[in-house]
Order: C-alpha cells, then sequence, then structure tokens
C-alpha cells in the first residue's frame, strides 16, 4: 500500500510539470499584465520598459518559465503584478484563500456524501415507494439546476429568514457575506453561532449540487448488490434484514461510490467558485477571478498549481480508499 | 444504417456495401416481419413518456430561442425605453436595468446558450470519441500517451482554463463554446476508451481485420456503430452540463460577454433584482433548468431504447 502511494505521488510529478509548462504558456500568452498602464493616459514608454525589466517580462517566454520554476520549486511563489497596490507574496495569498475554501469544499463533500449515500440506500431498500420517487425527483431537479441559482435562491431567502428573526426581537444569524478577516471573536457560543451562520448558506448550496450525484449512484450500486446472488444467499441462511442490508449489500455497494468522489474533486472546486462568488467570499474564487482580470500571471500560477496538486491528491485518496474497501483490489 | 451490427454477415469484403435489410425481403411463409434495429430504438423512444414529453419542451424552448425572433422582433440592442419597466403590452417581461426588452433578451439568450451547448456536446463528442477509440484499439503507446493526456487535462478545473482563456481571446458565443469544447472532451473519451477495449476482443473485429481492413474502416464502420447507444446517451448528458457551465462561465463575468448575450449572463445582470422584480431572475432560471431537464429525461429514454434487454417493444 505504502509503496503504492509513493509510486503514484511519483507518478504525478511529470504529469504536475508538463501542466505546469501548458499552463504557464496559457497564462502568460493570455494577455499582458501592463496592457492597462500603456492603455492610461501620461505614462511614458521609458516607465513601461523599466517595469517590464524589472518584472522580468521582457524575457522570452522559456526563460521566464524557467526562472519561474526554479523560484516556485524553492517556495518562492513570486508576487502579484496587481498594479497601484501593495507588491502582495503570491504563496500567502493563495494560501489564505485556500483555507477559506477548502472549509467550505471540505464541509459540503462530507455533508453531500452523509446525505447523498443514506438517502441512495433508503431508496434502493425501499424501491418505488413514495420516498423513492421523492429522492429520484429532488435529485433530478439538482441535477439541473445551475448552481449559481441554487445560490442566489438559498441567499435571497436567507436574507429573508434573518429579517424574520430580528423581527421576532433575535440576532441575525444567517451571514451573507465573507467570513471575517481573523476568525471569529466572543466566546464559544458566539463563535458557534457565527461558524454556523456563516458557513452554512454556501455549504448547503454546494452540497444540494452534489447530493444528487451521489444519492443516483448510491442507489443504483445498492440495488446491483440487493439483486445479486450472495444476498439471496445471505437471505436464505436466515440472516436478520437488518444485517443482510448493512453487512452485506451496503459494504459492497460503496465501492463503486468511492470512484466519485475522484470524480467529484473538481466539480466541487467549480462549484465553490461560483458559490463565493455570490456570497462575496474572498477565497480561491474571488482570488481567481480578480488575478483573471489583471493578467496576473504568477498569482495565476499559483492557484493552478495548488489547484491541480489538490485534484490530483483527491485522485490519490479515492484509490486508496477503493483499496480499502475492496480486498479484491490489491495496490501493487 | 449505422446502428445495425450486421457487418459480420459480410466480413469478406470491408468496402462492400453493407447489407442493412438481411431477411426484410418478406416471403408468404414469414409469420413476422423482421425490422431493423433503428425502427426498433424509435418505437422504444416514443414509448417513454417521460422522454417524449422532455422531447417535446426541449423543442418548445428550442422552438422559443431559434423562431422566436420571427414574432417578437424588438432588438436587444434598443436602450430607448427607460430602465426596470413593470411589465406592459410594451415589453411583456418589462425592461432591465439598461432599458432593454427582456424579452428579446431571454430569447436571444436561450438561442445562444442552446447554441452554446449543441456545439460544445457535439465537439467533444467527436474529439472524445476519435481519441477514445483510437487509444482503445491501437493500445500501447497511443494509448498511454492519450490517457495521460486525458489525466492532464483533468487536473486542472474545466472552469477556470476556460475563463482565463474566454478573458484572452474574446467573449463572442462560438469562442466561449469551441473553448469549453475543448476541455469536456475527456469524459467522453475515457467511457468510449473502455468500450472500445472491449469491442474489439470481438470476433467480427478480428475477422474485419483478417479481412484487411484498415484502423479507419475498423473504427467508423465497426467500432463507432456498435457503440452508438452509448455515445448518442453521452452526447445529450453533454448538453446538460454545457447549459450549466456556460451559465457558471457566463455568471463570473467570463463567459459570453456584451453585445452578444445569453442566460448565464441574464442571471448575472439581473439577480439584484430577485427579491424587487422577481420575474428578470425567475425566466432565464427556468429556462435553464428545463432544458438541463429534458435533456437528462431524453438521456434516460434513448438509454432505455439503446438497451437491448428491453422488452417493452416486442420485435
Amino acid at each position: 500500500m505504502i509503496r503504492y502511494i509513493i509510486r503514484r505521488v511519483l507518478i504525478s510529478i511529470p504529469i504536475l510539470l508538463i501542466g505546469s509548462v501548458l499552463a504557464f504558456f496559457m497564462v502568460a500568452g493570455a494577455g499582458n499584465p501592463l496592457a492597462e498602464l500603456k492603455a492610461k493616459p501620461g505614462t511614458t514608454p521609458q516607465q513601461i520598459a523599466d517595469l517590464e525589466a524589472s518584472l522580468g517580462l521582457d524575457q522570452p517566454i522559456i526563460v521566464r518559465y524557467w526562472r519561474w520554476l526554479l523560484d516556485f520549486l524553492q517556495g518562492d511563489w513570486g508576487q502579484s503584478i496587481a498594479l497601484g497596490q501593495a507588491k502582495v507574496e503570491v504563496f500567502d495569498s493563495v494560501m489564505r484563500a485556500l483555507w477559506i475554501t477548502a472549509r467550505l469544499v471540505v464541509g459540503a463533500e462530507v455533508l453531500a456524501i452523509v446525505l447523498g449515500v443514506t438517502v441512495g440506500v433508503i431508496a434502493a431498500v425501499k424501491q418505488y415507494s413514495i420516498f423513492d420517487y421523492l429522492a429520484t425527483s429532488a435529485a433530478f431537479l439538482m441535477f439541473s439546476m445551475p448552481i449559481v441559482c441554487v445560490a442566489i435562491i438559498l441567499k435571497t431567502y436567507g436574507i429573508q429568514f434573518n429579517n424574520v428573526l430580528q423581527d421576532l426581537g433575535f440576532d441575525r444569524w444567517l451571514s451573507t457575506v465573507s467570513p471575517a478577516e481573523g476568525g471569529f471573536q466572543g466566546s464559544f457560543g458566539e463563535v458557534v453561532f457565527q461558524y454556523t451562520g456563516t458557513y452554512l448558506l454556501p455549504t448547503l448550496s454546494l452540497t444540494l449540487i452534489s447530493f444528487a450525484a451521489y444519492s443516483r449512484f448510491q442507489r443504483a450500486s445498492m440495488l446491483e448488490t440487493l439483486n445479486s446472488d450472495y444476498v439471496r444467499t445471505a437471505r436464505a441462511k436466515g440472516i436478520s434484514q437488518r444485517r443482510v442490508i448493512f453487512r452485506h449489500a451496503f459494504r459492497n455497494a460503496l465501492i463503486p461510490v468511492s470512484t466519485l468522489f475522484s470524480l467529484n474533486a473538481a466539480v466541487l472546486f467549480s462549484g465553490a467558485i461560483i458559490t463565493e462568488a455570490v456570497f462575496g467570499w474572498r477565497g480561491m474564487g474571488a482570488l481567481l477571478v480578480s488575478s483573471i482580470r489583471t493578467f496576473d500571471p504568477y498569482m495565476l500560477m499559483g492557484w493552478l498549481m495548488v489547484t491541480a496538486a489538490l485534484v490530483i491528491t483527491f485522485n490519490l485518496v479515492a484509490d486508496v480508499m477503493y483499496g480499502i474497501l475492496d480486498p479484491r483490489i490489491r495496490l501493487a | 444504417m449505422p446502428s445495425d451490427p450486421s457487418p459480420v454477415l459480410n466480413p469478406a469484403t470491408p468496402g462492400g456495401p453493407v447489407p442493412t435489410t438481411v431477411g426484410a425481403t418478406g416471403s408468404e411463409f414469414d409469420t413476422t416481419k423482421a425490422r431493423k434495429q433503428s425502427t426498433l430504438i424509435v418505437k422504444r423512444f416514443l414509448r417513454h413518456r417521460l422522454a417524449m414529453a422532455s422531447l417535446v419542451v426541449f423543442l418548445l424552448i428550442a422552438a422559443f430561442g431559434f423562431l422566436g425572433p420571427l414574432f417578437w422582433t424588438v432588438s436587444i440592442e434598443d436602450t430607448s425605453s427607460r430602465g426596470y419597466l413593470p411589465p406592459s403590452a410594451e415589453h411583456p417581461l418589462g425592461t432591465i436595468q439598461t432599458g432593454k426588452d427582456m424579452l428579446a433578451q431571454l430569447i436571444v439568450g436561450t438561442r445562444l446558450s442552446l447554441a452554446i451547448s449543441l456545439v460544445v456536446a457535439l465537439g467533444s463528442t467527436i474529439v472524445g470519441v476519435i481519441m477514445g477509440t483510437l487509444a482503445g484499439y491501437l493500445r500501447g503507446v497511443v494509448d498511454s500517451a492519450i490517457s495521460r493526456f486525458v489525466d492532464l487535462m483533468l487536473i486542472i478545473p474545466q472552469i477556470a482554463v476556460a475563463a482565463i482563456l474566454v478573458r484572452a481571446l474574446s467573449g463572442s458565443w462560438y469562442v466561449v463554446a469551441l473553448i469549453l469544447a475543448a476541455f469536456a472532451w475527456m469524459q467522453t473519451a475515457r467511457i468510449t476508451r473502455g468500450e472500445t477495449l472491449s469491442l474489439s476482443q470481438r470476433e467480427y473485429i478480428e475477422a474485419a481485420r483478417a479481412a484487411g481492413a484498415k484502423t479507419r474502416w475498423i473504427i467508423f464502420r465497426h467500432l463507432v456503430p456498435n457503440m452508438v447507444g452509448t455515445i448518442t446517451v453521452n452526447t445529450t448528458l453533454a448538453v446538460a452540463t454545457a447549459v450549466l457551465s456556460e451559465a457558471a462561465l457566463s455568471f463570473i463575468g467570463l463567459g459570453v460577454q456584451s453585445p452578444d448575450t445569453s442566460l448565464g449572463l441574464i442571471i448575472n445582470e439581473n439577480y439584484s433584482q430577485i427579491t424587487n422584480r422577481p420575474w428578470l431572475f425567475w425566466g432565464p432560471f427556468v429556462i435553464i433548468v428545463l432544458i438541463s431537464l429534458a435533456v437528462n429525461f431524453i438521456g434516460d429514454g434513448l438509454r432505455d431504447a439503446f438497451d437491448p434487454r428491453q422488452t417493452k417493444v416486442r420485435s
């Protein structure tokens, strides 16, 4: 198992490296970060040239890539080129944004798996019941909803819910803005109150979207195991219904679902970008959008590399989970 | 007739015509008329009530987008009215902030969103099928190269790359469509690769190869026709995904740009009015959800129709 993990990590290094080359060429070719400055009246060509030289933009692209790679590997991810602002270290910005987004994504993923698997199992055990039809309809509806709209609707009703709370004389609970810088303050109860209020709606929007896929997948795979021969044998031996469902069918039905976990990683991240845009969070989504707008090359590279590494990690975790859940698979 | 897996009957002449109506020349002793595979599939699909209803909904939406301009001739560029007018006879859905007519916006938005998703679905299917069958049929180095390339393409969220490229190139609808298609073919490639791996073990592929058929012939005349069910279902589902991706991309302002418009961009421009002028938000929202739902159900119906184990229609 450990040898397998090490090998997978080693394989992912060339993939990341080739990915970084492609990403660097795409980012550098996308646009000039100084275009806005050039268009501004009153800037002399000399100023532009000086700035270009100081940022290394006058070098050929291969040289720039090579310099970037060497610095990147040594932990120096470069500085943001956003003009008119204080220079920001890319590493710090990306990590700060990631910390905000990661809590959102991880919470949503855990909730979606628990909810989706539970609903899927019940729907399969009680196939063609009212619950099954309701779960199927809900999943199909959620499949077809743009996450933008889910987030917008939740935000709107969240604000109205807050207004109702306020009319009843309580504090406004649900927050529809970015979590405060520097964490939550106050007593334990207050922190929990603020934390849940801030995270509830964005997490819910992400959860609702990925829950649909999990519940459908779990239902299909559970139906397959429930109709398999070994489950019939177990029933024939007189094992109780509960034990058949949980020990025989459910455990085996979980195996294919773990593949969805890795497929879902990139989806969740895209969803997080949108959710953050709606709720105005300053996480990875906002960082991406603002860096694209200014063609900020090093910031974008930092963002892309971190995301790529995360997706690869997710895939690895899913494969290892697959191996643990299914002893027939030998990871070697 | 592409879905007819009958080439085994005629393996010796890979260039020759494939008889598609074997047995159709019925004699007087035939008790049942032989039917073509395609007729059966169409019949099964027509019996699928939810899928048929979805097809009708989808066609209505398409008609709204593509034929709407014939009946509603207000230009989307017309800003002569005041902003945020309530619905009236002159503007059935009111106007948006810039004074543009909302109904005209919706018609154009629906048309371009549909056009984008159809281009994405077709483009990604063509690329995905070619990559997948090549990898699965040729194996070896080609397979490794394509598979690694797919892995590479999958490590970065589609929306991030697409946003960067849209900002670099332009926000015309066809540029957005091509960019989205360029990052949407990997799933199809994986699926067709898997299917090709198992199909190419079958005897009729071996027979075709023994008869001297070229790779291109085997892929397009033997492999693809036998995967047509999987491919069609996958294409329909890709339409649904593309509608949602386009909406997401346009919402963060890095998708379709004015003067073009799309359902995602309309939502972006109007979602702040959800409480005061709800129709400005719910209109595009309902259309997106309907397109996506309808396409998913059509895909479901197609899946059932292509499944030979289905016995709803007896042959």
